[in-house]
């Protein structure tokens, strides 16, 4: 999701002196950008949560004939209906997927952070020539595909796989441990999937950050761990704030997780919109299911950066 | 059914071999089918002797084949959906009528498939069998004897009762994601008609699936293929094939895992796989080719062989290997056939009820 950069360029670049057709046009790619791949899409996803499934080619009506004329669009208009939200409300499923999702992807974006954060600070402070070796090895992962290092946690947290055997053999259990198809394994399989988009914006804030201002301070008397909470961890935030965002924000519609490693108690909104896509054939109904995931995610994020705006404006 | 662990190498070997004819003409097929459900060289042998090139594509569920379809515009000449999904696919005009002019050897089909495909393909116009199986319990061997003692194993009462359910939670049981044929089984469990369309049946049938809710690990259509083989549980309510697949991917993994199909007593579902023309298909004489050659007796009987999965060709049958016929997890003899049963799909309002009622047992709402 490219809300992120859905902010308009800052307010320094409008009141700029007028530029030239270059810089408009430097201007107009991300609009473009943004018309094409946001809200085309968007408009068809919202168009297709006002429609009715039917058993037909596409599953739905009403289908636009954009050949047919002005009356034919607007007799085609009437057609549509607001049930699948209806349904939405009140079927207490959704809510529960909803509320579910936010709640794992809450507690997997704490602990990344838990995790990713020393990851990024022992990066940040190691010797020059070791941080790219460090990067790379962070990135690293990427190489292989997703869904091959998911289902690689298959074989590691099944009943026979590799960690119950493991600490059989250490005697740390008597019987194998249940965590496969269970929500401990879906955190775990978060947990290590994203850590990478919490590591590289913390490691960017941190490694930037001027040495010479936790120096000032210890000469002031300062204790390292007063240092870190009143220097290092403040100057990080924007790290902090946008590697959450780039962890929340996937997590909260993960499918292919919670689809591989959960079990039947694990309720994601990925996985019902799956459900009502593919099994159930409900374009439309799992088009609705979209747009209020989009609404949920979007105001939020929305309403943070626009108060960040005015912290940072407030702060000049 | 067949599932996952696409066969990649044997998708890239055949366009490898193929390339040199692509240069030299230009007739194509699309074929879009089941992972792992073909003897690989009878794709050669099609290419050799009519000269079409086969673009061969898997897929490991019929929600993918069905909702591509439904899409339009897919650029297959071919798919393999189920029996419900290709009475669907009808009724949404997704599906153009086979010219049976040009598949002779349709002669070969086995009536007892025939007719019973012709329940959701009215007059057989539009889909050929290409293999069929039935809905039922995989199980670990002796996992189950642990617990189970001497009680029959095929009895849907092994993941409907919770008394004997219960008994199999710590080892694990998983149950197809398919909210139809999982009503169709409970109801036929409870000793209801498992057609029935009537709201309250279907609800007692979710009722029956709630109160075992909490022995199930998970609902899944694949994933139980590879957790049976390797012995990380000891149920699964499957399609046969798959479970015969794990059967024998557990045999030939030789770690002690014997994994057996029962088709339960009180009647089990029959599915159908079928060859099917979208109604787009860029080349309709290729495809055509394509079934006719499929519906050669010595071909099914190749593919069966080795696949392990009852065909629809009553010719193959003499050419079939002794352990595919005389299997009754494959061929169920004639009594068993009695038992099993077919149910068309649900009209749209049961439907939603249908769906209702599996999502709340999923979700134990």
């Amino acid at each position: 999701m490219s809300v992120v950069a859905a902010n308009p360029p800052a307010p320094a670049a409008r009141s700029a002196r007028p530029g030239g057709w270059g810089r408009r046009l430097v201007i107009a790619i991300p609009y473009l950008w943004l018309l094409l791949l946001f809200l085309a899409p968007f408009l068809i996803v919202l168009k297709l949560s006002f429609s009715t499934a039917a058993i037909a080619i596409p599953p739905y009506t009403p289908v636009f004939d954009l050949g047919a004329g002005w009356d034919a669009f607007l007799a085609k208009i009437q057609e549509f209906t607001t049930e699948n939200y209806a349904w939405l409300a009140q079927n207490s499923l959704y809510w529960r997927s909803y509320l579910s999702s936010l709640q794992i992807a809450l507690i997997s974006t704490v602990l990344t952070l838990l995790i990713g954060y020393p990851m990024a600070y022992g990066m940040a402070r190691a010797p020059a020539g070791w941080r790219p070796i460090l990067v790379m090895m962070v990135i690293l992962p990427f190489w292989t595909s997703f869904l091959i290092r998911v289902y690689a946690w298959i074989g590691i947290l099944r009943r026979e796989g590799l960690l119950n055997q493991f600490l059989l053999w250490l005697g740390w259990i008597d019987a194998p441990l249940a965590i496969q198809n269970t929500n401990t394994a879906v955190y775990i399989g978060i947990v290590y999937s994203y850590l990478p988009f919490m590591v590289l914006p913390l490691y960017a804030a941190l490694e930037r950050m001027d040495k010479t201002l936790l120096e000032a301070a210890a000469d002031l008397g300062s204790t390292p761990l007063k240092a870190f909470w009143r220097i290092t961890f403040p100057l990080s935030i924007p790290g902090v704030v946008a590697g959450c965002m780039l962890v929340f924000i996937p997590v909260v519609g993960e499918f292919v997780i919670p689809d591989l490693l959960g079990g039947s108690e694990t309720l994601m909104i990925g996985k019902t919109l799956w459900s009502e896509f593919f099994t159930n054939r409900d374009w439309p109904l799992a088009s609705a299911v979209a747009i209020l995931l989009l609404l949920i995610l979007v105001v939020p994020i929305v309403l943070f950066q626009n108060q960040q705006r005015k912290a940072e404006e407030a702060g000049r | 059914m067949p599932h996952c662990l696409a066969r990649l190498p044997l998708a890239a070997a055949i366009l490898a071999g193929t390339s040199a004819f692509a240069l030299a003409q230009d007739r194509v097929v699309n074929v879009y089918n089941w992972s792992d459900y073909i003897e690989e060289s009878v794709l050669a042998e099609f290419t050799a002797e009519t000269g079409i090139r086969v673009v061969y594509d898997v897929y490991d569920n019929n929600e993918i084949v069905e909702t591509k379809l439904l899409a339009g515009g897919s650029g297959y000449d071919l798919a393999v959906p189920s029996d419900a999904n290709v009475m669907r696919l009808i009724q949404a005009g997704a599906l153009q009528p086979l010219d049976k002019s040009l598949i002779p050897n349709l002669a070969n089909m086995w009536p007892a498939i025939t007719d019973r495909l012709a329940a959701y393909d009215p007059g057989n116009e539009y889909a050929v069998n290409y293999m069929w199986g039935t809905t039922g319990i995989g199980y670990n061997v002796a996992m189950v004897a642990e617990r189970l003692g001497d009680a029959p194993e095929d009895s849907w009462a092994l993941v409907l009762d919770p008394a004997i359910a219960s008994k199999f939670a710590d080892c694990g049981i998983q149950v197809l994601d398919q909210p139809d044929e999982m009503i169709h089984a409970a109801l036929a469990y409870l000793g209801i008609d498992p057609g029935s369309t009537d709201p309250d049946d279907i609800r007692r049938a979710g009722d029956a699936w709630k109160a075992v809710r909490p022995y199930i690990q998970k609902f899944h259509s694949s994933e139980y293929i590879n957790a049976l083989a390797n012995g990380d549980i000891c149920l699964a309510v499957g399609f046969s094939g798959d479970i015969l697949q794990a059967r024998d991917r557990a045999a030939e993994a030789g770690a002690g895992v014997e994994v057996a199909y029962a088709i339960p007593q009180e009647g089990a579902q029959m599915w159908f796989d079928s060859f099917v023309i979208p109604r787009d298909a860029p080349h309709v004489a290729e495809a055509h080719a394509f079934i006719d050659f499929m519906m050669r007796p010595e071909v099914a009987a190749a593919n069966s062989n080795y696949v392990y999965y009852a065909n629809g060709n009553l010719a193959s049958q003499s050419l079939l290997n002794d352990d595919v016929i005389s299997d009754t997890a494959i061929y169920p003899d004639l009594a068993t056939v009695e038992r099993l049963f077919t149910a068309l799909p649900y009209d749209p309002r049961t439907q939603r009820v249908v769906t209702g009622v599996w999502t709340e047992v999923k979700s134990g709402g």
